[in-house]
């Protein structure tokens, strides 16, 4: 029954539970710590500690029926059964356990026996060892002692032989200039002396010296007031007074002194070489490259020195002071070299003398850390990069007007030969002008560039990186530039005067086109090169291409609407005055087209040749099919009878400009002076509504006789066989001369009109 | 209703002569000259009534000839004067009269206003201003605020002063002045200043402007080049005695000032042709008026430069009365020069433009086919001129 309820050995888990169970009664749980038993204060757990018996036995009998308690008591005896085979079990195990130990022990027992012999024996030996060695060391100790004191009075001997012979070795350093040494020689020297100074032989030494080292330092103070000695020379002579307890103060104003004056030496060499040479003889790299060597070198040396002399008894504060006002004169030479520099060819060689000038400054840095020189130095760089800038930008300009004066005498000069010569001129004027001032831009941005190269000391700077390339480069130089471009265009349209004649108008013409060239391309080109090449980040605001763009395009509209106005009013100044001089009461019958006209509609040709070179074609209105012929409805005698013939019945005023009034109605308005478009017709256009608006406006403040009528019919006819073809609505040619002819006819004293084919023949013959 | 709508007349003929009647402060009018070489010119007197927007015309005979010019006497309203041109002999001549209206014209005209063409009364003849010797007359112009006896007429490249007696009907030239250069010098306009005791005058021939010294007939002042093509015409501020300012066929309007002649003070390119007439508003210097050939009326307000470059000045007394308004005062920033309007009533080039003599925010305008266009300045500028 106990191996069925509980089988002992068999079961690990089995096992487990008993040892735990055990451990439970032990008060140890499963880690061997001892459990809070809180739980089993119960006097009816039979597990617990405090189990009473009969607490339980009541229990029971008061709460179980008799079958309960029957399975209840037969269960108990099962579980004492099964503790007392456990109990057995154990019992037994640790009896095996203590049998193994006492036979361990016994053993151990007769090992140390062993041991205690041999422990023995040792300690004897070791006893003999110590013995012998102590009557060695007692007959070696008088020797020894011997050897001692005679060594310590060698010492003392030679000690006073280079004592005695002390004033005469200084003697003779001073005799060789060995300053070094009889420094060095006479500090050793010098605490004995001072100490056994009471001795009359150690103090006659001590006299004989003082005398000697008054006379070397008197020699070394001589040697560094007189200065010239190198800067080397001249912080080893200080080291040594120093040695010599001579007042570092004093010392350091001395030092700082002379060093003063041999740097300033150096800097009036470097003013003298300003002076006298013009920028020619030496350029900007020689003169950085010798204000380097000698001053900046120079400088740093007395930096190294008197750090290396000073450091400790003086505040850094002098040396800063000194640094500092030396550098400044140094920097207002260095300035003054460079803004002599104005030659705008070669920049690099500026670029390398700034990178010199600015890489040795570096070094002052490192000696002198606090120093605001370097900085300063930075700060001249970035002037005169800046400087550049500006030099460049108005070398741009004298370029530009230079290529302008060019081709403005180039438009001049073939005026005497041949207009086939003159004609095709203008395109390649145009191309090569555009050309030049790019390649020019192109170069000077080359030359600007070397200041941001890599191997350029100063181009990591936070000013180059940022500053120097999107407001120096981009908007000081390139943006300036091309509104530089703009604005001088839209000074010739004012400067050109009212008269219109200082500037020749293909000029106008030209100039438009190149502002309408760039705002097409080459702005946003140039602007894209420029940040390519300058990998410009724009941290601050920067103009946009399209605000350049625009400013370009009202520049280019504004010199064609100059030129419109300038072409048409010379074309109406002919008109004009023709109008004006003649007597047109008593004039003679027209028998050809004045010359005038044919002047006009040449001129008008050849503007159109000149516009074409530039411009494109530009659309116009679908042409009639016989567009020179038009003229025959407009002018066709039954026409003008019915717009004249009002005229001889008196209620007639109010029919007689009905015709032109109703014409008004319905067409636009004419703008004369209005802003043309970018294409060649729209500029004819535009010449010839100036043009004949004039014609108009001077006929009627006239008086017309039949004859003068009729010149005018004339003259009318032949400009519109010829000008139709120049314009973009040919109606309004017709508008306007219909407008001229009629007001002639207003202004007619006798108002009677040539026959259309009488007309038609005179024009023909031309 | 709409008060600012242009009120727009048609004459039969075609007129660039135009005038208010100087010396008529009650009623708004107008002269208009018509010019036709064929028919029976005409003098259009036109009456503006504000208040029911609507224009009474009365018509006088005037068959001297075209009319080039026509100016209205500042002392006595029914007397004129025109320039005309005469043809004699295949010879062109423009000459200088003056007139007066027939005392009748006005009960006439409002009695039977529809046949008043037909049997219009003529003008009657003061005198000639004799110019035989002197050529063609440009214009002539009355003593600014004077009592109608003196004036000047510009005939060829000479001023002619000329005295005016025994009513105007006898006229004597007291003084004269002559320009003298190369070629065939002309007068194109002029204006008597009403400044200085009226003894100054200024000139326009070819692109200068001269000023004259009506004294000694000397002259004083001369701005070569004024503008780039002819000058047109010229006016003089009525409240800054220096200022001047002119018109011309570049399309530009200038501003002088005589004492800097170097430079204009200012300078307009609104037109797109060419400008012809310039007018400065009687009272409120800062309007301007200008009618070119591009069939445009501008109206412009030159605050800048006019004698109120600040608004109008209040008076003290007025401030104190109301301190709301001066802090709104001191509030208001100067008025900027601008374009106020730009009127596109006329379909053909207009020639003339005036403001009325009796009412300050009146104007009218002739174009060359005979439309005469009446406008009033905008109500809301009007009140801040004025307030």
């Amino acid at each position: 029954m106990i191996s069925a309820t509980t089988p002992p050995d068999s079961d690990p888990t089995g096992r487990r539970r008993v040892h735990s169970m055990l451990k439970l009664y032990y008060g140890l749980n499963e880690e061997g710590k001892v459990v809070e038993q809180a739980e089993s204060l119960d006097p009816c757990d039979i597990n617990g500690p405090h189990f009473d018996p009969e607490v339980y036995l009541n229990k029971l009998r008061k709460e179980c029926s008799l079958g309960e308690l029957m399975d209840h008591e037969s269960c108990t005896v099962k579980q004492i059964r099964s503790l007392d085979s456990d109990m057995q079990t154990l019992v037994y195990e640790n009896y095996n356990k203590f049998i193994s130990a006492t036979d361990t022990i016994r053993k151990m027992k007769n090992d140390f026996k062993k041991m205690e012999d041999e422990m023995d024996c040792l300690s004897a030996n070791m006893a003999a060892i110590t013995e012998f060695s102590a009557h060695i060391s007692g007959t070696l100790q008088d020797q020894h002692a011997q050897i001692t004191k005679l060594s310590g009075v060698h010492t003392l001997l030679r000690k006073l032989q280079f004592l005695f012979e002390l004033p005469a070795r200084l003697n003779k350093c001073l005799e060789l200039q060995a300053y070094a040494q009889a420094v060095s020689a006479h500090r050793r020297a010098r605490c004995v002396l001072q100490q056994y100074s009471h001795m009359p032989s150690f103090r006659g030494i001590q006299d004989d010296c003082h005398v000697i080292m008054e006379q070397l330092a008197h020699q070394l103070r001589q040697k560094f007031r007189d200065g010239g000695s190198s800067a080397k020379d001249l912080s080893e002579c200080v080291e040594l007074l120093l040695q010599l307890d001579e007042p570092a103060e004093e010392l350091c104003d001395k030092f700082l002194s002379h060093a003063q004056s041999r740097l300033e030496a150096d800097l009036q060499g470097l003013e003298a070489e300003l002076k006298d040479s013009p920028v020619t003889d030496t350029d900007i790299l020689e003169f950085i490259d010798r204000g380097c060597n000698e001053f900046v070198s120079n400088l740093c040396l007395v930096i190294a020195s008197y750090q290396e002399l000073f450091i400790n008894q003086m505040a850094n504060g002098k040396l800063h002071v000194f640094v500092d006002t030396l550098a400044a004169r140094y920097f207002s030479l260095v300035e003054r070299r460079i803004q002599e520099e104005k030659g705008v060819g070669d920049n690099s060689l500026l670029v390398r003398a700034l990178d010199r000038f600015h890489r040795r400054l570096q070094a002052i840095s490192k000696l002198l850390p606090g120093s605001a020189v370097p900085s300063q130095g930075t700060e001249i760089v970035v002037r005169a990069a800046r400087e550049r800038i500006k030099q460049y930008l108005s070398a741009l300009q004298t370029f530009y007007h230079d290529s302008l004066t060019d081709v403005r005498q180039a438009l001049a000069a073939p005026r005497g030969a041949t207009s086939k010569d003159a004609t095709p001129s203008l395109t390649e004027l145009l191309t090569s002008l555009s050309n030049f001032i790019l390649n020019q831009l192109k170069s000077v941005l080359a030359s600007v560039h070397l200041f941001t190269a890599k191997d350029i000391t100063f181009s990591n700077k936070p000013y180059f990186k940022g500053e120097f390339c999107s407001q120096g480069v981009r908007e000081g130089l390139v943006v300036s530039f091309i509104k530089l471009i703009c604005q001088s265009s839209r000074q010739y349209c004012e400067s050109a005067g009212d008269r219109g004649g200082s500037t020749p108008p293909a000029l106008l013409l030209l100039l438009s086109r190149l502002c309408l060239d760039y705002e097409t391309s080459t702005i946003s080109y140039i602007l894209t090169l420029t940040d390519e090449q300058f990998l410009v980040q724009h941290h601050t605001p920067v103009t946009p291409v399209t605000a350049l763009c625009a400013e370009a395009r009202e520049a280019a509209q504004k010199l064609l609407n100059h030129y419109v106005k300038v072409q048409g009013l010379i074309i109406s100044q002919m008109l004009r005055k023709s109008v004006e001089t003649r007597d047109w009461v008593n004039t003679i019958e027209p028998r050809n087209v004045r010359a005038v006209m044919k002047r006009v509609v040449e001129d008008t040709t050849s503007i159109d040749v000149q516009v074409g070179l530039l411009y494109e074609e530009g659309v116009r209105k679908a042409h009639s099919s016989d567009s020179s012929k038009r003229t025959f409805s407009v002018y066709s005698s039954s026409r003008q009878q019915i717009r004249y013939a009002p005229s001889y019945t008196p209620s007639a005023p109010m029919d007689t400009s009905l015709l032109s009034n109703i014409h008004k109605l319905f067409s636009e308005r004419i703008d004369i002076f209005s802003p043309v478009e970018f294409n060649k017709v729209s500029v004819l256009t535009g010449i010839i509504k100036i043009s004949l608006k004039t014609f108009l406006e001077c006929v009627r403040l006239r008086t017309f006789g039949r004859y003068g009528l009729q010149q005018i019919q004339v003259d009318c006819h032949y400009l519109q066989m010829y000008l139709w073809r120049f314009v973009s609505d040919e109606n309004l040619v017709h508008f306007l001369l219909d407008e001229i002819v009629g007001s002639a006819a207003h202004r007619c004293l006798d108002p009677s009109p040539m026959e259309q084919s009488v007309i038609e023949v005179i024009c023909e013959r031309g | 209703m709409d008060d600012d709508a242009p009120v727009i007349y048609g004459l039969e003929f075609q007129a660039r002569a135009l005038t208010a009647q100087t010396a008529e402060t009650d009623a708004i009018r107008f002269l208009v000259g018509t010019q036709s070489l064929k028919f029976d010119n005409q003098i259009h007197i036109i009456d503006f009534d504000d208040e029911n927007n609507m224009i009474n015309k009365s018509v006088l005979l005037h068959d001297a000839g075209e009319m080039w010019h026509i100016s209205g006497s500042p002392a006595d309203k029914a007397v004129l004067t025109t320039c005309y041109s005469k043809t004699s002999e295949s010879r062109v001549l423009t000459c200088a009269a003056v007139w007066r209206m027939p005392p009748e014209w006005e009960s006439g005209s409002h009695e039977s206003p529809d046949d008043s063409s037909n049997n219009p009364q003529t003008l009657e003849l003061l005198c000639h201003l004799d110019n035989t010797t002197h050529g063609s007359v440009a214009c002539v112009l009355w003593e600014p605020l004077g009592d109608g006896k003196r004036v000047i007429s510009l005939a060829e490249n000479h001023v002619l002063l000329w005295d005016l007696q025994e009513s105007s009907t006898k006229a004597t030239i007291s003084s004269t002045a002559t320009l003298e250069g190369k070629g065939q010098l002309k007068f194109t306009a002029g204006k008597w200043s009403p400044h200085h005791n009226s003894t100054q005058l200024a000139t326009a021939n070819d692109t200068a402007i001269r000023g004259w010294d009506l004294r000694s007939m000397s002259q004083i002042y001369c701005i070569e080049n004024a503008h780039g093509q002819l000058v047109r015409d010229l006016d003089f501020n009525p409240n800054k005695q220096y200022y001047l300012a002119s018109c011309g066929d570049d399309c530009k309007v200038k501003f002088w000032d005589v004492r800097h002649i170097n430079e204009p003070v200012k300078c307009l390119e609104e037109h797109s042709h060419w400008v012809w007439s310039v007018r400065y508003n009687h009272s409120h210097d800062q309007l301007l008026l200008t009618g070119s050939s591009d069939s445009r009326v501008i109206l412009s307000n030159m605050v800048s430069i006019s004698s109120e470059p600040f608004g109008h000045l209040v008076d003290d007394d007025d401030l104190s009365d109301n301190e709301e308004s001066q802090q709104e005062d001191k509030g208001k920033e100067p008025l900027q020069d601008s374009i106020i309007a730009t009127y596109e009533e006329h379909e053909d080039s207009v020639y003339a433009v005036e403001w009325s003599a009796a009412d300050p925010w009146l104007f009218a305008s002739l174009s060359y086919d005979g439309r005469l266009v009446i406008n009033r300045v905008p109500r809301a500028l009007k009140y801040h001129i004025l307030l």
